[in-house]
This record gives C-alpha cells, sequence and structure tokens, in this order.
C-alpha cells in the first residue's frame, strides 16, 4: 500500500480529481456559452440552464418519439435549440438593448422559469432515463478507479468544443469581426457588416453550446425539468470568477472549480454544493472584475 | 403562493355543491365545514412520490363520504412547501389560524415536517404523515395529535437492513442524505444491521439534490463494503442508482446496492433495465390483492399513474380521519386524535391496523424485488413481494420510541 496524502490514498485522489475534471466539462461548455452571449450581446442569459434541459429533452424526444438515436441528436438538439434561441433573439431579446442588462437578465429568468414550468407540466419532475450509446458502453479500469467510456467521452467533446470555440474567436476573421462589433457596433456597421445578424447568429450560438450540454449530459443525468436549474447557479458563479464575457475565463475557471469541487467532496462533503460561491465571494472582494475579466 | 391557494379554494367551493338537508345527528364543526389542507412538495424532487397525487388521493376518500360530514362539506385545498420548513411551517399557521383548516396532510421531508409538528403540537390540530420517513415524529418529536402513516425509517431500516444482513451483506457503507431524514435513516438501519451481527464500515453525507454522485459512489468503492446503503430518496435515490451502474459498482460482484427508501415513482423514472434485483420495503403495492388493484385502477384513471405508498396512505389517513369525525359528532382536535386512536383501520392500505399512543399506525409492511424486465408483464409491473412483515416487528413499540406522552 502506498502512503497517504493528507490521509487520503491517493489513487482515492486521482479519482476524485477525474472526477471534478468531467464535472468541470459541463461548467467549461456551459459557462463558455454564458461568457459568448455576454460579450457580444451585454445580455446576463438566466435561460441558460433552461436551454441545457431542453437539449436533453430534445434529444430524448428524439430518441422515444422518432427512434432518432444519440449520434444525429448530438447534431441535431443543439440546432433546434439554437433556432428556439433565433426566435428568443428575435422577438424578445432584440427590443432590450438600449436598456439596463437588468432587463434581459429579468427577461431571461422570466423565460427560463416558464420553459421550466411547461416541461414539468408536462413530465414530472422525476425524469426520463435515457440510454448511452452501445459504443460508449462500459469502461477502463485505470487502476485508481473505474472510469466509464462515456464519461471519458465528454471530456474529450468538451475540450474540443471549447478549444475550438477559443480559437474561432480569438484568431479568425469572423472572429476579429465579433469581437470588433463588441467595442464598437455603429463603425463595423459602418463597414458593411450586417451587426444585427451577426448578434442573432452569437446567440444562437451561445445557447446551441447549451444544447449541446444537455445532449451529452442526458445520458448521465435524468432527463429532468430541473436539471438546469440545479446547475445554472453554480456556473453563474463560475462565470463570475473568470470575468464575466472572458471566453478564456470561463473555460478555465469552469475546469479548474470542477476539480476544486471534486476535491472538496473528499474532504468536507457536505460543503460541496457551497464550495463554489464560497471561492466567488472571495474573488469579488479581491478582484471584483472576476479572474480573467478586464476593468471597463 | 396566495394566488393559488385562492384559487385551490375556489375550486374546491365549486365542486361541493349545495349542502344537504339537516342531518340529525348534526355535531359541532368549526367553520361549518371540514378543511383538509395537503402540504407537499409539489415541484421540487419530492412531487412524482407524493404532490398532486396525494391530494387526489385524499379527494377520493372525500368522495366516499359525498363530500359531506356530518351534513358539512368535506373542503381540500393544497400547498407547495418548497422543501423549506420555513415555509412549511408559515403555511401551517395560516391554514390554521386565518384559513380554518382542521387537518393537514402528507408533509414530505422530515425536516419541514418536524417543524410543521411544532405548530400543529401547540395549536392541537391533526397531522396526518404519510410523506415523512424520520422516526423521531413518533419519537422525541411525538405530538398527542400527530400521526404517522404508511412508513418510517425503523421500519425501512427492519426490512431492507435485515434482509440483507441474512443474505450474507453483513459490511455496510452508506451515501446518506445530509438533512434529519437522511441521518435517522442512517442510524436505524446501522443499529438493525448491528442488531443482526453486521458491521458499518464507514458513511458519507451527500448534500440534498445533488446531481453528480460518483464522488460519493467512487469512496463507497473504495470502502470495500459488501453493501452501499443509499440512505436518500426522490430524485436523490434516482441520481445514485443510475450513477452506480454506470460506474459498474454492482458488476465487480464484490458490492450490492440497498436503497434504503424507494417508492414506486423511482422505479418507474429508473426504468426495470437499471432497477433490477433491487430489494426495497414499501407500505403498500398496487398489485397485491384485488382491493388494493381496484382501488389504484381508479386512482390511475385520474391521475395517469399508478399510487406510491405515500399517496395510498394519504387516502388511507383521511378516511380513517373522516370516520372519527363521524363517530366523534366533532372536528376538534384532541378528540378526534382519541377516537382515531381507538379505532382499528381497515380500508384497502391495511388491514386491521392499529394506532399507537404516540401516533404511529401500526400495520403490515412488504419486502420486495424489483423485477426484471423479462419477468415484467406490463407498465407499473414492478414488484415481487417477497415477506410480510407484521407491523409488530416492523414498528418500534410506544415504549421503544423515546415518546413521552401518557399512554
Amino acid at each position: 500500500m502506498m502512503g497517504t496524502i493528507f490521509g487520503i490514498p491517493p489513487q482515492a485522489l486521482f479519482g476524485q480529481l477525474l472526477l471534478g475534471l468531467i464535472n468541470g466539462s459541463f461548467y467549461a461548455l456551459l459557462s463558455l456559452g454564458l461568457a459568448v452571449i455576454f460579450g457580444m450581446l451585454n445580455v446576463i442569459n438566466f435561460a441558460h440552464g433552461a436551454l441545457y434541459m431542453m437539449g436533453a429533452f430534445v434529444s430524448w424526444l428524439l430518441l422515444t418519439k422518432l427512434g432518432i438515436g444519440y449520434w444525429w441528436a448530438l447534431l441535431l438538439a443543439p440546432l433546434i435549440v439554437g433556432l428556439f434561441g433565433v426566435v428568443l433573439e428575435k422577438t424578445l431579446l432584440s427590443r432590450l438593448y438600449k436598456l439596463d442588462h437588468l432587463y434581459g437578465l429579468l427577461l431571461t429568468f422570466g423565460l427560463a422559469l416558464i420553459v421550466e414550468g411547461a416541461f414539468r407540466h408536462q413530465y414530472g419532475v422525476s425524469g426520463q432515463p435515457y440510454p448511452i450509446p452501445d459504443a460508449l458502453k462500459g469502461g477502463q479500469n485505470l487502476g485508481f478507479m473505474f472510469l466509464p467510456n462515456y464519461r471519458g467521452w465528454v471530456v474529450v467533446a468538451s475540450l474540443v468544443v471549447c478549444l475550438s470555440t477559443w480559437i474561432a474567436i480569438e484568431k479568425t476573421k469572423l472572429g476579429a469581426y465579433l469581437r470588433a462589433a463588441t467595442e464598437n457596433p455603429v463603425l463595423v456597421q459602418a463597414f458593411g457588416i450586417n451587426v444585427p445578424r451577426m448578434v442573432t447568429l452569437t446567440y444562437a450560438f451561445g445557447v446551441a453550446l447549451a444544447g449541446l450540454a444537455g445532449v451529452l449530459a442526458a445520458p448521465i443525468y435524468q432527463v429532468s425539468p430541473l436539471m438546469g436549474s440545479n446547475l445554472i447557479i453554480v456556473v453563474f458563479a463560475v462565470v463570475v470568477i473568470g470575468g464575466m464575457g472572458s471566453i478564456l475565463g470561463a473555460v478555465l475557471t469552469g475546469y479548474g472549480l470542477g476539480l476544486l469541487e471534486g476535491l472538496t467532496k473528499v474532504f468536507y462533503p457536505e460543503a460541496s454544493n457551497i464550495v463554489v460561491f464560497v471561492i466567488m465571494a472571495v474573488v469579488l472582494m479581491i478582484k471584483p472584475a472576476g479572474l480573467f475579466g478586464r476593468e471597463r | 403562493m396566495i394566488a393559488r391557494l385562492l384559487a385551490g379554494a375556489a375550486l374546491a367551493a365549486l365542486t361541493i355543491g349545495a349542502t344537504g338537508p339537516a342531518n340529525a345527528q348534526q355535531g359541532k364543526l368549526s367553520g361549518d365545514m371540514v378543511k383538509v389542507g395537503v402540504l407537499n412538495d409539489r415541484s421540487g424532487l419530492y412531487a412524482d412520490l407524493g404532490g398532486e397525487g396525494s391530494a387526489v388521493a385524499a379527494r377520493m376518500a372525500a368522495e366516499e363520504f359525498g363530500n359531506k360530514i356530518l351534513g358539512k362539506p368535506i373542503q381540500i385545498i393544497t400547498a407547495d412547501h418548497q422543501n423549506k420548513p420555513d415555509i412549511g411551517s408559515n403555511l401551517a399557521r395560516q391554514w390554521i389560524d386565518q384559513d380554518g383548516v382542521d387537518v393537514i396532510v402528507d408533509v414530505p421531508n422530515s425536516g419541514v415536517a418536524l417543524a410543521v409538528q411544532e405548530v400543529t403540537r401547540e395549536k392541537k390540530t391533526i397531522f396526518l404523515m404519510e410523506g415523512p420517513a424520520t422516526s423521531r415524529l413518533t419519537g422525541d418529536a411525538c405530538s398527542p395529535t400527530g400521526f404517522h402513516w404508511p412508513y418510517d425509517t425503523r421500519a425501512l431500516a427492519v426490512g431492507t437492513g435485515q434482509a440483507i444482513v441474512k443474505e450474507g451483506g453483513d459490511s455496510w457503507f452508506f451515501i446518506t442524505a445530509d438533512y434529519a431524514f437522511g441521518h435517522q435513516l442512517e442510524a436505524d438501519t446501522s443499529a438493525q444491521v448491528k442488531k443482526a451481527g453486521g458491521k458499518v464500515v464507514g458513511s458519507v453525507k451527500a448534500p440534498l439534490n445533488t446531481a453528480d454522485f460518483s464522488s460519493f459512489l467512487l469512496q463507497a468503492q473504495a470502502s470495500g463494503a459488501k453493501i452501499v446503503g443509499l440512505a436518500n430518496a426522490g430524485g436523490d435515490t434516482i441520481t445514485s442508482i443510475k450513477q452506480a451502474s454506470e460506474f459498474g459498482l454492482t458488476q465487480s460482484g464484490q458490492q450490492k446496492l440497498a436503497g434504503l427508501l424507494i417508492f414506486l415513482s423511482d422505479v418507474h423514472a429508473l426504468g426495470l433495465q437499471v432497477a433490477q434485483d433491487l430489494v426495497l420495503t414499501t407500505g403498500f403495492y398496487w398489485d397485491r390483492n384485488d382491493e388494493t388493484r381496484a382501488w389504484s385502477k381508479k386512482f390511475f384513471d385520474r391521475h395517469g399513474k399508478m399510487p406510491t405508498m405515500v399517496q395510498a396512505g394519504s387516502y388511507s389517513a383521511v378516511r380513517h380521519y373522516l370516520k372519527a369525525i363521524e363517530a366523534a359528532g366533532t372536528d376538534d382536535g384532541p378528540t378526534v386524535a382519541a377516537k382515531m386512536k381507538e379505532m382499528p383501520v381497515n380500508d384497502m392500505f391495511a388491514q386491521n391496523g392499529s394506532i399507537l399512543p404516540n401516533g404511529r399506525m401500526v400495520h403490515d409492511m412488504y419486502l420486495a424485488r424489483v423485477k426484471k424486465p423479462s419477468e415484467s408483464k406490463g407498465p407499473w409491473d414492478y414488484y415481487e413481494i417477497l415477506r410480510t412483515i407484521p407491523g409488530k416487528e416492523a414498528f418500534a413499540t410506544f415504549e421503544e420510541s423515546g415518546c413521552k406522552l401518557p399512554k
């Protein structure tokens, strides 16, 4: 038997860190979408959790009603949720851009309650089971823990999506337009770029990320109307800690806090659902703009 | 919330209709009606095991009396306590003080039930508990007007705990919901495990409404215990069982899961593929005999789901309460409570049930196994009853309970 680290066998510690990374993948995907939307639209999208839940429900409905499996759902569900986002942005959100951030927050919060209430009314709270796709069933024995293949896939998928989004925004021409339009929309419009359409598509992309996270989550958690509200508060804390609007900050903080939460579950499990908020409070006191945010 | 209460009251008033001619044995009813308040989680993780279904069951009980008692109407109202003890006790107080509610029904979540028990004890109001589990409600926190109906932590511990130790599951690790209910369920089960010759090697307290149990499951795996006891309920149980199957906890054959509190609604949500072979203790199963099948069929036609033991228990308790009012000729709390304790409970839920001085309704419990998908003949065909646990064995006696009421 090897020695122990702070009274915990190293095997257990590695296992918990890996689990933290898996949960961090969801935090990162969701906070990435929030950061993209906030950076571009200045809207604090409180409906993000509800849209994540919608992503999971869409894939469940595709499977049970139409017999369309996981891999297609991975493509279709984000598209459907993204389309829903387009409708929301065109009909409701676009009317609020002239007003304070608070109005966007209140509107999206109300929307979240309505969407959640509708699903709860239709499907109850216990949730629906969604099977793990056959290709990802089973798991690997890593020596220190049993890693289900599906969870490994979630980490890989989330890393790929986060990385490519970051590259798209920071390193491509389209990303440059986006960042420019955030700084000075009037000037960018003057160069002949359709800024309102870009805003709509950005929102759609942000919520499609939430939908994608929902599909990834469906086989792990029950597909339940409450799954979004359980997660969204933590994700908001992640965004605040990372710095509102900072893409890199959102992603890194997502993974980092997942790890930290994992450690808390070993050392003091009772505190595992508040540790993120304690960190948020500390960060707000020391660096109010967040770890990666710029003071404006 | 108030709007919802008002809407509920208005609806109930509509369905009551005109009051009939004065009855010869017309007694004293406060507010000239019996007002039943069903207080539970209507939107959160416990909404499917009780929720609106408990209100449906209470209405079915009232309908057996023609929605009238001693010539006066029976009214049923509902509210959502959101699993918050302060909201629950405030609603109870408002119902009793301002709205003339005569009896409070259900109240799942032991934390909320303990808070409401304080209010109903002070107000001498009848409190019929179907949802909550902790045996403290008839132990140190007992009340002269409190009644605990379908199950409690001690009965679950006796049923599932002892049965599993007898089959060789003699070392336990608990994953426990971190509040009153989980702590009590772990304590009661540990006691039964040790009594049967087993040992407890450890436990971890998981916050209520946890989305990811994998970390706790890993700790359970590392403990090397033969049995991982889930001292949680509702959504938490569903998530932990599902994720245990994902992490291959039971596939190695070295560890087994013991769900200490599993409702029919949980099995329905999990699906038989994941839930198969779980052993559980329940106070009610719809497919047990002709009477339970007939009643459950009626319930299903209204609610679209088969009843859990909490919902069936709500029917049984409300029905017994109304019978006691009929016999006592009044809805005065302490008088009705005394009458309820005198009368045996006989309905589709319980045969020759009796009520102890601490309010514990003693009736047979059932040890059940969840069927494999291949054994199930149709929707909701989920349990095989392994054993009937006599009420006297399942529940603590009045002396054992620790309740300080006069006998």
